[in-house]
Parts: C-alpha cells; structure tokens; sequence
C-alpha cells in the first residue's frame, strides 16, 4: 500500500472539476508530474466528469509538446475508490516514470509573473 | 459573437521570444464565450509560455490581464498605467481588439494570440458555426431566417446550384447546403412562392466590397 513520500494529493469532489490551468500550474510550480485519478469511465456520479478531465489532460500533453516538455509528465489513470493498492500502484508507476525524465526543466527557473490589472 | 482559435504556441513564441517583459491581454467578450481569448485562457497561454521560457534559461516576466472587452477605448484605458512597462503585448481578443489596442498604444508591438474566424454561433459547448458575413444588407426576411451569403459556400441569390446533393453541399458532404435549408424552411412556412421571384443582384457596396466600413449613430454621439 505504500506510495512515493513525495506525492501530494489534491482532493476534488471530482475529475469533472480539474481544469487545463490547475495542471499546468502544478508544473509550473515546479512539480515533476501530474496523474489525475478519476472515477472509471462509465461509474462517474457526475455522468462524465472523468471523461471530460481525459481530454483536458489530453490538451495539456499537447500543450506540453508544443512547448518542448515531456507530454507524459501528465497522466489519467481510472480506478475505483476502493482500489488503495491500485492507487499506490499508479503511484509508484508514475513516479518511476518521471524520474526517468529527470527533475521538471522549470524547477526554480527565472520567469517571473506579477500581477497586471 | 465574434469567433476565434488559438495560434500555434510556436508562432506566438517566435513574435515574442526577443522580448524581457510580455503581457498576455485577453479579452472576455466574443472570445471569451468561443473559450479562444477570455480569462480562461490568458492564464494558461501565460503559463506555457512562462514554461517554455523557464526551459531555454531565459530571464522572462509574463504578465496577465482579462479585459472586459478590447474594442472600447474605456476598458483598453484600464492598462495604460501598466503597459509602457512591458516590451510587448500578446492580445487574444479578436482582430478588431489586436488592432483597437495597437491604435491606443502605437507605441507598443501588440502581437496577436489567436486567430479570428468568422461571427457564428455556440451549436453546443465546443462547437462554434458561422451564421454570418455582415454583408451589410440583411435579406433574412426573403429566405426564411436562413442567410444565403453565409451558409452557401457560393453566396449565391438564387439557389440552390448544382453542387447540392442530399441536402449537402459539393465542398464537404458534412456541410449542409445553404439554399436547401432555405427551400426546407420556406415549404415549411407556405412560402415556396419566394422561388418564383428571383432575387436581384445585390449591392456588395455594403459590404467589404465598398471598403473598410464605418457606422455612424449621431443621437448616440455626445
């Protein structure tokens, strides 16, 4: 049932809820990778929520791309909330796949952002 | 509403890699609603942009700000403190709010972030079509509610041409022939009689044809 110590989970009532923004942020705040674990596809309570996240994690691989970073430092994975040891499984999985890839490029680099208007 | 797409993140980043200090303007009319040029999306062409810089080691600031709209000088005025700070500006509103703003601050390159395609329609979420050419000279009560200029590849007056097939149109057998539409709703309406009278040529001069167009309101005037 063990997970990498150095993930972080956010809660949210449900994939449905994830936006492009919150993804690319989390990258640009210097995470290594992103998963979204979501409901499996046809058990959302919402209907379609993780499916809408699928593609919105399908345009930000994209958007990664385009921008010359790996797209697989973002991921969906669907699996049931009872499923621990299949949550600490992608963990671990996902985890092992971006060490492969190294530290995120952006870690600590020097664009800056303030706030306009 | 005015719809636009976003460009390529690369060509945006060509416009602007020169540059030490970048404000991503966006727009929250038209664009906004087409999910092209709104908050939304300010915050995250700024933040891949802010990645890609991060990644090539260049000491980059990327701002952002959401406009109420771009096409009126009151909410363009809300930036003019700000903006002789930055090197550039990237506008996602749509043409008119590119080159509103450019007008405003001629002395700023205002780059633009997306590419303005047509005023249309939302058909459902994520799917935006054309409904019309602001030909200038509105003939909606002769056909029905259905605009020939727009929904006809040809902009024909008098069709349907022979490319229609099916109800479809030759360009795309996914596009639905304008003038079929236009027959489908007059039977419907008892109007077929329209097709006994040929429609006249129409005075383009109204639309681009007699050039760049203005519109003058004098009771609205102060």
């Amino acid at each position: 049932m063990n997970y990498p110590v150095g993930i972080r989970i956010v809660k949210l009532p449900c994939t449905g809820r994830v936006a492009v923004i919150h993804l690319l942020k989390a990258l640009e705040k210097g995470a290594d990778g992103v998963f979204v674990a979501g409901c499996m596809e046809g058990d959302c309570r919402y209907q379609a929520g993780n499916l809408r996240a699928k593609k919105r994690v399908a345009y930000v691989r994209q958007l990664l791309q385009s921008i010359g970073m790996e797209p697989e430092r973002v991921a969906m994975y669907n699996l049931s909330s009872g499923e621990g040891p299949r949550f600490a499984e992608i963990s671990r999985e996902m985890a092992e796949k971006v060490r492969q890839f190294g530290p995120n490029p952006v870690k600590g680099k020097g664009v800056r952002k303030e706030k306009a208007a | 509403m005015i719809m636009a797409k976003p460009k390529p993140i690369e060509e945006i980043i060509n416009e602007i890699k020169g540059f030490d200090k970048i404000l991503v303007a966006g727009c929250n009319g038209c664009v906004a609603v087409c999910e092209a040029g709104g908050l939304k999306e300010v915050e995250i062409l700024a933040s891949a942009l802010r990645m890609y810089f991060g990644n090539q080691h260049k000491n980059m600031q990327i701002d952002e700000v959401s406009l109420t709209r771009q096409c009126d000088k009151e909410y363009l005025a809300e930036i003019k403190d700000r903006i002789g700070s930055y090197d550039a500006v990237v506008s996602i509103a749509c043409g008119a709010g590119v080159q509103f703003m450019t007008e405003m601050y001629n002395t700023k390159r205002i780059y633009p972030g997306v590419n303005t395609c047509f005023i249309g329609v939302t058909e459902e979420k994520g799917v935006w079509t054309e409904r019309c050419q602001a030909c200038g000279e509105c003939i909606l009560a002769r056909t029905g509610g259905i605009c020939p200029i727009a929904r006809c590849s040809k902009r024909i007056l008098n069709g349907p041409c022979g490319g229609s097939s099916n109800g479809k149109c030759e360009i795309d057998k996914d596009v639905p022939c304008g003038w079929q539409l236009i027959y489908e709703r007059l039977k419907e309406l008892g109007e077929l009689k329209r097709f006994e009278e040929p429609v006249s040529p129409k005075d383009w001069a109204t639309s681009r044809d007699g050039g760049p167009r203005k519109l003058v309101k004098e009771d609205s005037q102060i």
